[in-house]
């Protein structure tokens, strides 16, 4: 062999092998590593799965569990939890619907904007009562489940809303596409990239992690600990009800018990995207990724023509096997990357290091 | 770091409304001490008279699964009308979830206000008949409509329409759209769902005879009466058998989502849907073709032939033995059946040429 070859070896090695520290420091590998498998698996078995019809339905399907993991992500980190956040987008839901069919001639952007509200003042009820009064998130959150979704039935009353009741314009958001990308799922991109632009480079998004991570140390900190996590909650709210309208345009027939027990898919997805149940670290990507995998596994089982009865059963089975998959790659690569740092010190250069989170 | 909190005061505000809201919701919409007034129940008696006549204020309490769903508060209010019409007083109480054991301390409740009858759709065959078989002991007549309890639990049952016609029509009604030809799948609710599965019983029957020799049930998938669920399922089901003719929903929730589906998507108009469901909730999905025909029973009518019932029992018309007969106002005259079951007729098929003359 001559040098320049040598030279040219030693190049690609290092770029290839720089390539794989940065790949592998991605927290969310293991949950992509997983939805490759599914696709691949379900995809060999039946090609159709991988159609574009198909994907789009996925996505579709998925959009809207993801807005709401993101929301719940902002929760998470600060060492909290929402479990309201069904009952929330059954409100919105409901109430958005009502004013549609009652009221033909509202501008459809207006009602939406008034279900955000709707669900940033719940999310304000939260954040109070967790934030200020100082109640436990899992209580205080439990009792609003409840409060909002009675709310939510007195209001209906036992009411439907169908599709036929609610204007044409507005039922199309919930099926069209805008350059073969379902409106929906955009929106849910869109919230995501933010969301998470502004968790890594806001202080105020840092802050969140800071109080999940410590809270004593937060407030010593000079943190704003109880404005924050009432902001987090008005979020997560107010993006709730977003999920809520998206409900609406996408089923098409509302009543009152719309997205019942959907917070524990929520959690689910949040979790099983690496969010750390305790707070302070974990990524929106992360949950929505988890969101795109639960909804791609329920998918997967109903084009795999598994037996009905088996499928909850395989479906908590593969969850619990992406949730391990994940797991043991998490460990492999930290145990790489201390092995890796251990060695001679030019082989990681200090940009590496930048890189890591 | 704490001493100063102006948000305290709001939060415990804010907190005290939710814990009245909550309150509000599960509770009975009655009023409790407007009922201790009233006379005790007559015994029970031994033998019916079909001619007696109806009582004068009699109370009639309807405890559906849940209140708040549509379809039972549409069923309710048909047994409040009825009893209005025979000079009765109706009122619907019941929990919130459709729980199984979520109806008992209403029953409880009833009795001790002393109702003349109690209209039960039961949540669980079982878990409710220790306390109804009290309420008959206090001479509360009990008639269950809608879902059974077990036979001992009440005096009569008012079957929607024979499980055997319900489950044989909608086979009947999807072959007429595809022609007597090709593979057809099933939507339905929750695996365990008593109704649902004896329906598709009757369905694997009416298949089996040689008219429908062409046609093959391929699968039974469970939506689990979720709309996303049952999305997912029907996704599922053009996926796996893309040369599927028809499929049938026998719930309210799945068709309804199957239609959603389907009106968006190429299949829509050549894979048949049909099943059960409310006129109100499919109208669009009729008019614009996603669907040809489905049926139901109309779910006021119900709750009136309940209503009626629940008078003849306490007015001693009937005790609910077979052979009994008795008059349902504008429904006409009804006889009790085997195992006390009163059967309310054929469902009402419903397509783009009467579906406009139903609200419900």
């Amino acid at each position: 062999m001559t040098a320049t070859a040598t030279a040219g070896e030693t190049v690609r090695g290092r770029g290839g092998r720089r390539l794989v520290d940065r790949v592998a420091r991605v927290r969310e590998l293991g949950i992509v590593v997983a939805l490759a498998v599914l696709f691949g698996v379900t995809g060999a078995v039946n090609p159709s799965f991988l159609s574009y019809a198909s994907l789009r339905d996925i996505l579709l399907n998925s959009a809207i569990i993801a807005l709401l993991a993101v929301g719940q992500t902002l929760v998470v980190i600060t060492r909290n939890v929402d479990l309201s956040v069904s009952s929330v987008v059954g409100l919105a839901a409901f109430g958005g619907a009502l004013v549609l069919a009652d009221n033909p001639g509202v501008p459809i952007p207006v009602v939406i904007a008034g279900c955000v509200l709707l669900g940033a003042v719940c999310g304000a009820v939260n954040g109070l009562l967790v934030g200020a009064a100082k109640v436990p998130a899992l209580v205080a959150t439990l009792g609003t489940l409840y409060a909002f979704r009675g709310i939510d039935y007195a209001w209906a009353g036992g009411r439907q809303v169908n599709a036929a009741d609610m204007p044409e314009g507005f039922l199309a958001l919930g099926t069209s596409a805008v350059l073969g990308v379902p409106l929906l799922a955009l929106v849910a991109l869109v919230v995501l990239l933010v969301v998470g632009w502004m968790l890594r480079n806001l202080r105020s998004g840092r802050e969140l992690y800071a109080i999940g991570s410590n809270p004593e140390a937060a407030v010593l900190a000079g943190i704003r600990v109880r404005r924050r996590i009432v902001a987090a909650f008005v979020a997560n709210g107010a993006l709730a009800g977003l999920a809520g309208v998206m409900w609406a345009a996408r089923f098409g027939t509302v009543d009152a018990t719309v997205a019942t027990g959907k917070e524990l898919d929520v959690i689910a997805a949040v979790v099983v995207g690496g969010v750390a149940i305790f707070g302070g670290s974990g990524t929106v990507y992360g949950a929505a990724l988890g969101a795109l995998l639960l909804s791609s596994i329920t998918s997967a089982l109903a084009v795999l023509r598994v037996d009905a009865l088996a499928q909850m059963a395989i479906n908590g089975a593969l969850l619990i096997a992406a949730i391990a998959l994940d797991r043991v790659l998490a460990l492999r690569v930290a145990a790489a990357l201390r092995r890796a740092k251990e060695r001679p010190p030019n082989r990681i250069t200090p940009s590496d290091h930048s890189e890591a989170r | 770091m704490t001493t100063r909190s102006p948000w305290r005061p709001v939060a415990l505000l804010a907190g005290l409304v939710l814990l009245t809201a909550a309150c509000g919701g599960g509770t009975t919409r009655s009023d409790v001490a407007a009922q201790q007034s009233s006379a005790p129940a007559t015994a029970a008696s031994a033998s019916a008279n079909p001619n007696a006549p109806l009582k004068q204020g009699l109370k009639i309490a309807f405890l559906p699964k849940q209140v708040n769903n549509p379809y039972f508060t549409i069923a309710d209010e048909g047994g409040i009308t009825a009893a209005k019409e025979f000079g009765g007083e109706g009122k619907e109480v019941g929990p919130s979830d459709a729980s199984a054991s979520s109806q008992v301390s209403y029953i409880n409740t009833l009795i001790q206000q002393q109702q003349d009858a109690i209209v039960i759709a039961a949540n669980d065959p079982n878990a409710v008949v220790p306390a109804l078989k009290q309420a008959m002991a206090a001479g509360i007549k009990v008639v269950s409509f809608d879902s059974d309890t077990a036979p001992d639990g009440r005096h009569v049952f008012v079957n929607q329409a024979g499980a055997e016609d319900l489950g044989r029509t909608q086979v009947q009604l999807l072959a007429e759209q595809i022609g007597h030809k090709g593979k057809i799948a099933v939507l339905s609710a929750t695996p365990n769902a008593t109704n649902q599965n004896t329906w598709i019983e009757f369905m694997k029957d009416e298949l089996s005879k040689p008219e429908y020799k062409d046609m093959e049930l391929v699968k039974v998938a469970y939506g689990n009466d979720d709309d996303q669920k049952s999305f997912t399922e029907t996704q599922g089901l053009l996926r796996s058998y893309p040369d599927l003719a028809g499929i049938i929903s026998p719930t309210t929730v799945g068709i309804a989502a199957a239609a959603r589906y389907l009106s968006e998507s190429p299949s829509k108009g050549k894979v048949k849907l049909t099943g059960l469901g409310t006129p109100n909730q499919l109208r669009k999905f009729v008019k614009d073709g996603t669907i040809e025909a489905f049926e139901l029973w109309n779910p006021a009518d119900l709750g009136y032939l309940a209503s009626y019932a629940a008078a003849a029992l306490a007015s001693g018309q009937i005790t609910g033995a077979e052979g009994e007969k008795f008059k349902a106002g504008k429904l006409g005259e009804y006889t009790v059946g085997a195992n006390g079951e009163v059967l309310l007729g054929k469902p009402t098929v419903f397509d783009k040429d009467n579906i406009d003359d139903f609200d419900f």
